[in-house]
């Protein structure tokens, strides 16, 4: 509904956005500065805005420290492994939910999303000791499945309210067409949901890449993704604040970017049937 | 999609061709804590893969209280990710008595094994049978600032008491300029400010429990030692002090803003590099304070690398513990760091080393500080556990660190000391209760 | 327009995932149950059935269990109220024709992509230190006492992490919601003279109630179970041990397994009993 306003008013919308804008942001600016700072100058009384020794020394020596690409490698494949996982489940799921409702279809939905209501903490020995017998501690496959089934209720749930938007005229015609449920599926569905699947696509990548339970407690050196590399930063020693600032910032950076490219799908997409 | 999907064959394949190419290898997992002494290890690790071409080794670094959860929750289960553990003296007893740790009586001949100080070998110890290495020792001292002290007309004796600490705290504070007289542990946690109340307490003759397993905390002498604290930490301690763990305190002191700062003897190693620390040339030590009732208020702690049973390499894991935990890793680390830098604490043949005595000034009274820690008799009163900052039954992680919550909401002013000590008394005898003691 | 045969592939269907999860569910829940009913502590090497109700009677009978509950509702509540009130705010002003609106957008969703780790550690070390922080710097600069964050206002500091990390995902389901919004009708509501005020309760407000709903049901499944973030700042000390923080000392500091069990099937039949309630209250916006 954005419609055409009188300048002054503009103005000032538009000072008032951007101040809000970028108080948010600032945690992160800052963090980004400072991770560009020598240590002393990280912690200098005033702080330091601009003004400081550029250095790209903090990241060396975390890079020294840990094995990123490591971290980072496990981090793409968990979280985009999971994704495509979760999406050959979802995607039937939600379309015989959403064209061939039952009478139960919101209470399977609604025990869908319950079954993410468990304190991970509480149920962590006995997974622990499923994964120990099934020797997939510390291996990349178990843990993509467990942040598949995580994130599934909420994929099902996207995929679902999108799929409900689409006309049911669209698939009968289709059919008459003598279209399959396979080719109603691939060649009619799939293409009109395609901004929703790119969506849902991407909150998930973004929940799985920033688990943090999970990925910390079924792990030790071969699946580690970022969430662990953090983990031995986040407690600090000596002059750290620099440090810190580089490792964090290395840990959010792929996702904070490929955010930022894709909002606009993103956007589009996250509505979760709330927009009708 | 498609490509999405071949890529990640692409990586699985890549991924087996580095398994196969580790399977004539024995590769071994190490868990340690992100500690400036163990990320060092971890560089030189290289040395001990050129010594042993056929092992391989991978790192697991993480902060303490992460790692301890994930190593906890991987012994318990037997679920043998790791190779090598690092682990404090606490866990050592229970663990070996479960059958958890392997006994690591043969490191071989050049590891020397009466070498270890002999306070630090008991505790790991369990029945004579060592079952963990130690990597480093600490006990803790007093740390202070001489230029400071000085100003302040005061003269820091070797031995001081609680009394002199509070005078010399109050007279060094200068809030104005961010200088506070003394730096202490007040962040929540059994190793963390529990660690420092209870050695403190020792010296100010109370103790946990008395050899009935009775919790104490209703004598008068939790309320002195608890009161002193507060009086010391609100007065002339930094703001936030109840969030301040060993690592904020180093940032203080090293940037100027503590007097005194009484904390683990590894500190003094970081307090005088010149390096990371603006006040390395104006630090000064001595004993933990006393009261005069026989016990000094000063700890005794180890980490150290141990195997457990559910590891598939213990043999490579005993080789890395040998070369680790042996008398060439400090003779290395001297080489390429420095002797200032060698893991201190562990063997008496560094203390009777010149070399070190002289790049180390905080040398002597390290030892002397752990000279005077005895574990197994930590109070004035008798009781019936063996450890000095902390109650070594398994029990005593969980309550120690929801004690240590409910004196850091008194220091943070959201309780007053009796009804801290009230609340510290009541869940403890609770605790032990459930567990049977009682 | 569903036929027989269309029913069963339909079945066939969605029984992948209701079996998975259905798995994924009652695996970990059974042996849960079976932990919660025995004396459980792997440290002291007791492994000892049955306790029956014992652990959940000594759970549920704890001070800290009935403070933890209360501690939950605070903050999930509080960042609920934050972020579902922010995000309106945020939303009606993004959805202005303001210069550089994609970039401010950008600003504003950053947070959402950042791991709750890294937030803590960030606000924790960087701006709540109460040191070194930035906003002891500022507090000085004005000549006031620095606030100790953590410690003086413990459970308000979560609070403001938390919120600061959910505040985007309201703000962009509301923004989309806001853009959805006929202009008409917004523009026949001036004519019949109505305040933005009027306007904004009478036509934006019952337009933006589905998907307040989303926004509450979806955050507070996933606030429920917020850890990281009292793991790194206060340890649950100072009132914010939250109901899952208690779970995990009872686990993992306590190594009482079978106690933190039945602290968790707790935690289970609460989560559910409030999305019962949610459902009811809000349930109804969310049929078709």
């Amino acid at each position: 509904m954005a419609r055409a306003i009188s300048t002054p008013r503009k103005v000032t919308l538009t000072a008032v956005a951007w101040i809000i804008g970028l108080l948010i942001f600032f945690p992160i600016l800052w963090t980004i500065l400072t991770s560009f700072k020598p240590e002393a100058q990280a912690i200098a009384d005033p702080p330091m805005f601009l003004s400081f020794d550029w250095t790209l020394e903090n990241y060396a020596v975390v890079q020294e420290r840990s094995d990123y690409l490591r971290y980072l490698m496990n981090s793409v494949f968990l979280s985009i492994g999971s994704t495509v996982l979760g999406l050959l489940i979802a995607v039937p799921a939600a379309w015989s939910m959403a064209f061939v409702p039952a009478r139960r279809t919101k209470d399977v939905l609604m025990w869908m999303l319950s079954t993410k209501m468990m304190p991970p903490v509480g149920v962590l020995v006995p997974i622990y000791l499923i994964f120990r017998d099934t020797g997939l501690l510390d291996s990349r496959v178990g843990l993509t499945v467990v942040l598949m089934l995580i994130n599934l209720p909420i994929i099902i749930w996207m995929l679902y309210t999108y799929f409900r938007e689409i006309p049911g005229e669209i698939l009968e015609a289709a059919r008459m067409d003598g279209a399959g449920l396979k080719e109603e599926i691939l060649y009619v569905l799939t293409p009109m949901a395609v901004p929703g699947i790119a969506s849902t696509i991407l909150l998930n990548i973004i929940l799985a890449w920033n688990e943090a339970f999970w990925t910390l407690n079924l792990t030790a050196a071969n699946a580690a993704p970022l969430t662990a590399f953090i983990a031995s930063y986040s407690s600090p020693e000596g002059l750290f604040y620099a440090k810190l600032s580089a490792a964090s910032i290395m840990a959010i950076a792929p996702i904070l970017i490929m955010g930022w490219f894709s909002q606009k799908q993103l956007v589009r997409g996250l509505t979760f049937g709330a927009v009708k | 999609m498609p490509t999405l999907i071949r890529s990640l064959l692409g990586a699985t394949a890549l991924t087996a061709i580095a398994w196969s190419a580790a399977a004539q290898q024995t590769n071994i997992t190490i868990a340690t804590v992100n500690n400036g002494d163990m990320v060092r290890m971890q560089r030189l690790s290289d040395h001990f893969t050129q010594l042993h071409p056929e092992i391989t080794v991978d790192w697991v670094i993480l902060e303490e209280n992460v790692l301890r959860q994930n190593v906890t929750t991987d012994i318990a289960t037997g679920g043998g990710q790791y190779d090598v553990i690092t682990i404090g003296q606490y866990e050592v007893p229970f663990w070996a008595e479960r059958g958890w740790l392997m006994s690591l009586d043969d490191l071989g001949e050049e590891y020397d094994v009466d070498d270890l100080l002999p306070a630090i070998r008991s505790g790991l110890s369990v029945d004579g049978t060592l079952y963990a290495s130690p990597f480093y020792g600490e006990s803790s001292m007093v740390m202070y600032r001489t230029d400071l002290m000085e100003a302040a007309g005061l003269d820091m004796p070797d031995e001081p008491t609680w009394e002199f600490i509070r005078e010399a705290a109050a007279a060094m504070t200068d809030t104005a300029n961010g200088v506070y007289g003394i730096c202490l542990r007040g962040k929540p946690g059994w190793g963390e400010n529990m660690a420092f109340l209870t050695a403190m307490a020792n010296s100010f003759g109370a103790r946990w429990f008395d050899e009935d397993w009775e919790p104490q905390f209703d004598t008068e002498a939790w309320a002195n030692t608890l009161n002193f604290y507060m009086d010391l930490l609100t007065n002339y301690g930094p703001p936030g002090a109840a969030n301040n763990g060993f690592n904020e305190n180093l940032a203080l002191f090293q940037t100027g803003h503590c007097g005194m700062w009484i904390d683990a003897t590894v500190a003094a190693s970081f307090v005088t590099n010149p390096e990371d620390s603006e006040v390395a040339e104006t630090v000064g030590f001595a004993l933990a304070p006393d009261n005069g009732l026989g016990r000094r208020g000063n700890w005794l702690w180890t980490w150290s690398l141990a195997i457990p049973s559910s590891s598939d390499a213990p043999e490579a894991a005993r080789e890395f513990i040998a070369w680790a935990t042996g008398p060439a890793y400090l003779t290395l680390v001297a080489e390429t760091d420095g002797w200032a830098n060698v893991p201190p604490g562990t063997r008496q043949s560094l203390y009777d080393n010149p070399a070190y005595l002289e790049a180390a000034p905080f040398a002597e009274m390290t030892l002397r500080s752990m000279e005077v820690a005895d574990p197994q008799n930590p109070t004035v009163d008798p009781v019936p556990y063996v450890g000095i900052q902390f109650v070594a039954i398994p029990e005593f992680q969980g309550i120690g660190t929801q004690v240590g919550q409910i004196f850091a909401a008194a220091l943070a002013g959201h309780t007053s000391v009796e009804e801290a000590l009230e609340q510290a008394q009541e869940l403890t005898t609770e605790e032990m209760e459930a567990a049977g003691y009682l | 327009m569903a036929t027989q045969h269309s029913r069963t592939a339909a079945r066939g269907m969605i029984a992948p995932a209701v079996f998975l999860l259905l798995v994924w569910m009652l695996t970990p829940l059974c042996l849960t149950l079976y932990f919660s009913i025995l004396d459980y502590r792997p440290q002291s090497g007791t492994f000892d059935c049955c306790e029956g109700l014992d652990n959940y009677v000594r759970f549920v009978s704890s001070n800290a269990f009935h403070q933890s509950v209360l501690t939950t509702l605070i903050m999930v509540g509080g960042i609920l109220v934050i972020t579902v009130g922010g995000g309106i705010l945020l939303a009606l002003l993004l959805d202005q024709a303001i210069w550089g609106r994609d970039i401010v957008r950008i600003l504003v969703i950053a947070p959402f992509f950042v791991m709750p780790t890294v937030s803590a550690v960030i606000w924790k070390n960087m701006l709540m230190n109460p040191v070194n922080g930035l906003l002891a710097h500022l507090w000085r600069f004005f000549g006031l006492e620095p606030i100790d964050w953590l410690s003086q206002l413990p459970l308000f500091s979560i609070i403001v992490i938390v919120a600061w990390q959910w505040l985007p995902f309201a703000t962009l389901i509301l923004l989309t919601a806001i853009q959805s919004l006929n202009s008409e009708q917004v523009e026949a509501a001036e004519m019949d003279g109505a305040g933005p005020l009027d306007r904004f309760r009478f036509v934006i407000l019952p337009h933006l109630a589905r998907a307040i709903t989303v926004v509450i049901l979806i955050q507070t499944i996933f606030l429920l179970s917020v850890f990281a973030e009292i793991f790194v700042t206060t340890g649950g000390a100072f009132g914010t041990r939250t109901l899952t923080y208690l779970v995990y000392q009872r686990v993992i500091d306590s190594q009482n397994i079978g106690l933190g069990s039945a602290g968790g099937i707790l935690a289970v039949v609460l989560a559910n009993i409030i999305a019962f309630v949610l459902m009811r209250i809000v349930g109804k916006n969310l049929d078709a």
